[in-house]
């Protein structure tokens, strides 16, 4: 009884700050404050009339289809060859791969300053795709791997006994039965890119991301409230493609007959 | 002609050395078995067929083609996994037609032919369903269509019942065999189960450690083993020391019995030897029953009851090795108890000398 009140307390009080956001957004004064004044959709509509707003979504969206893909694309490669082959310092490389997943992301974002402004490299997007890659990698690792794990490898054989070459078997066995992990780890990869900000925030140069140009507008007041209702836009964006991406991975068990052992959701 | 020919074919993976030095040489439409316990080698032979493999040393011919360098998509050969792989996220008929795709027909003659391999394994108009709502022994057989369809020179099984339970698996051991001998194809047969294997084979190799220790066919196999570990790999077999001189031996707790070449399938030689004895081939008598056969004697010192048999083990006097002894439970025939009297009924014809 005791364990289940705490557990409730706990989920309040983890949640309870983003059941706020919605409820602001919606508030019709500037000061972000109890009582409620009243019901509007204003922050909402001069969300389209900020010019600097659209363009760090613009930029956030480029850097996050960026990052997801070439995340996937290396956690494709990581995975099938960590489930299919044994090759010597296959547990260093893998444990090396998964470090972000460990590392202080504040770490890496002034590592990765340095080497980038020593090199003479100029900030900008593509600086923060590569921060981003780095970061959601291991993630397409976990989620690809567990793909991989599920997957007989026999079924590649057979396909190739039957007479289809490797391409046409990565095409027709592979990726099909896959293709639901990709799917997940596209958007969970892109939904760790969409809100991260310490990177982001190191290496963004002159074209701010949506965190890093929300940060800035903190120190607006009355620009608050217009954050707010972006927030609520986010979460609302997140929660779905959490919902869309754990929906993938369990379609994917499910079709390859697997147990289902894990996952984010 | 061979359609398969292999010469002093070796494997090594790393440091292990999987297959050391295989000649095999296996007709057109020959039921062929690979024999033996798991790590022996059998699996990996039939992937080297198969063109999952290459060989580190030696040659395999199909059809008296070189297969070096050739890879398995471009082999004659087809493959029914243990684990059957079937596509799970195919249909049957998409699973059993997949190898036909670059096939020159039209999609009508593909469906014909899809419908045909169906039928042979027994699973006409399972053509719509997913794969994945199959049974084990339906999987079994769409594995089998699947192979078969494309009509290869040979087919290659790896333990393809050993997921079944004892029934099924033995109504598809007769099945296998009833279509191997319709289809006409070479079947090569990887198993750990010598009941299996002699059932079903045409000729049997039994493999140990990377070699074949012996190839014949079945009875041969059965009643001629070249060494006490293929005798005790396949069926039951008590061993008993003795001694050769000239055309006689000695066997203790037996006595003498005249040898002829064909019992001693390693080769004769004057000296101690081992010598092996079937549990069928010996019987209890009843008291008082005679027999013109030879006769030993001994006493009862285990008794297992298996329902339409019981085997005995006895221990004979004069030796501490024991006999196992098999009999069937006719009706009327008295059952002896641990501790009675034996006598021992043999014939000198059903000895296999050992060296």
């Amino acid at each position: 009884m005791t364990l289940r009140v705490y557990a409730i307390l706990y989920l309040v009080f983890l949640y309870a700050p983003i059941v706020l956001l919605p409820i602001f957004a919606f508030n019709d004064a500037t000061v972000i404050a109890f009582p409620l004044s009243g019901f509007t959709t204003e922050w909402f509509r001069a969300i389209p009339e900020t010019p600097a707003l659209i363009r760090s979504v613009q930029t956030s969206l480029v850097v996050a289809v960026s990052s997801a893909l070439l995340a996937t694309l290396l956690g494709l490669c990581t995975a099938r060859a960590g489930a299919r082959y044994a090759f010597p310092g296959k547990r260093p490389v893998t444990g090396f791969i998964m470090l972000p997943l460990v590392l202080p992301e504040i770490i890496v974002a002034v590592a990765l300053l340095v080497v980038l402004l020593a090199l003479g490299l100029p900030l900008g997007p593509w600086t923060v795709v590569l921060g981003h890659t780095l970061l959601c990698t291991p993630f397409a690792v976990a989620i690809l791997g567990s793909s991989f794990n599920n997957f007989d490898p026999a079924l590649e054989e057979a396909s190739y006994d039957l007479g289809e070459s490797r391409w046409a078997t990565f095409r027709l066995v592979t990726l099909p039965l896959v293709m639901p992990g990709i799917v997940s780890s596209l958007l969970i990869s892109f939904t760790i890119s969409l809100d991260e900000f310490i990177i982001a925030f190191f290496l963004t140069g002159t074209e701010p991301t949506l965190p890093v140009y929300l940060w800035g507008q903190l120190r607006f007041p009355q620009k608050i409230p217009v954050v707010m209702a972006l927030g609520t836009i986010l979460v609302a964006l997140s929660v779905l493609l959490l919902s869309v991406a754990e929906l993938f991975r369990r379609r994917g068990l499910a079709r390859t007959g697997a147990k289902d052992t894990g996952g984010f959701v | 002609m061979s359609i398969i020919s292999l010469s002093g074919v070796q494997k090594h993976f790393g440091d292990y050395h999987a297959l050391r030095g295989i000649d095999l040489e296996i007709a057109g439409g020959e039921f062929f078995s690979l024999l033996g316990p798991s790590g022996c080698g059998k699996t990996t032979l039939l992937r080297v067929i198969a063109g999952f493999e290459d060989v580190s040393e030696g040659t395999v011919l199909l059809s008296g083609r070189d297969m070096e360098g050739v890879p398995a998509n471009r082999r004659p050969t087809n493959m029914v996994f243990q684990s059957y792989a079937i596509f799970p996220h195919l249909s049957v008929a998409e699973n059993v037609g997949f190898g036909l795709r670059r096939a020159a027909m039209s999609r009508g003659e593909k469906a014909a032919a899809v419908e045909e391999a169906l039928g042979m394994v027994g699973l006409a108009g399972y053509g719509a369903r997913k794969a994945n709502a199959l049974s084990g022994g339906q999987r079994q057989r769409v594995a089998l269509a699947r192979a078969l369809i494309l009509k290869p020179k040979v087919l290659l099984l790896d333990e393809p019942l050993s997921a079944l339970d004892k029934k099924l698996r033995e109504q598809m051991q007769a099945e296998l065999r009833r279509l191997q001998r319709s289809v006409g194809i070479t079947f090569i047969l990887v198993t750990h189960d010598q009941e299996e294997a002699l059932i079903m084979s045409d000729r049997i190799a039994v493999m140990f450690e990377g070699r074949i220790a012996q190839l014949a066919d079945p009875q041969t196999l059965y009643r001629r083993p070249v060494s006490r570990q293929v005798a005790q790999f396949i069926g039951m077999m008590s061993f008993l020391p003795g001694r050769i001189a000239g055309a006689e031996v000695t066997v203790a707790g037996l006595g003498r019995a005249s040898v002829e070449d064909d019992q001693c399938p390693a080769g004769r030689a004057d000296g101690d030897v081992s010598v092996g004895i079937r549990p069928e081939l010996l019987s209890l008598l009843a008291p008082g029953e005679d027999t013109d056969r030879q006769l030993a004697h001994g006493a009862v010192t285990e008794r297992t009851y298996y329902g339409d048999m019981t085997y005995y083990d006895v221990a004979l006097d004069g030796t501490d090795a024991e006999v196992t002894i098999s009999m069937k439970n006719l009706p009327g025939r008295a059952v002896l108890e641990r501790g009675d009297a034996a006598r021992v009924a043999w014939d000198a014809r059903s000895l296999v000398i050992f060296p």
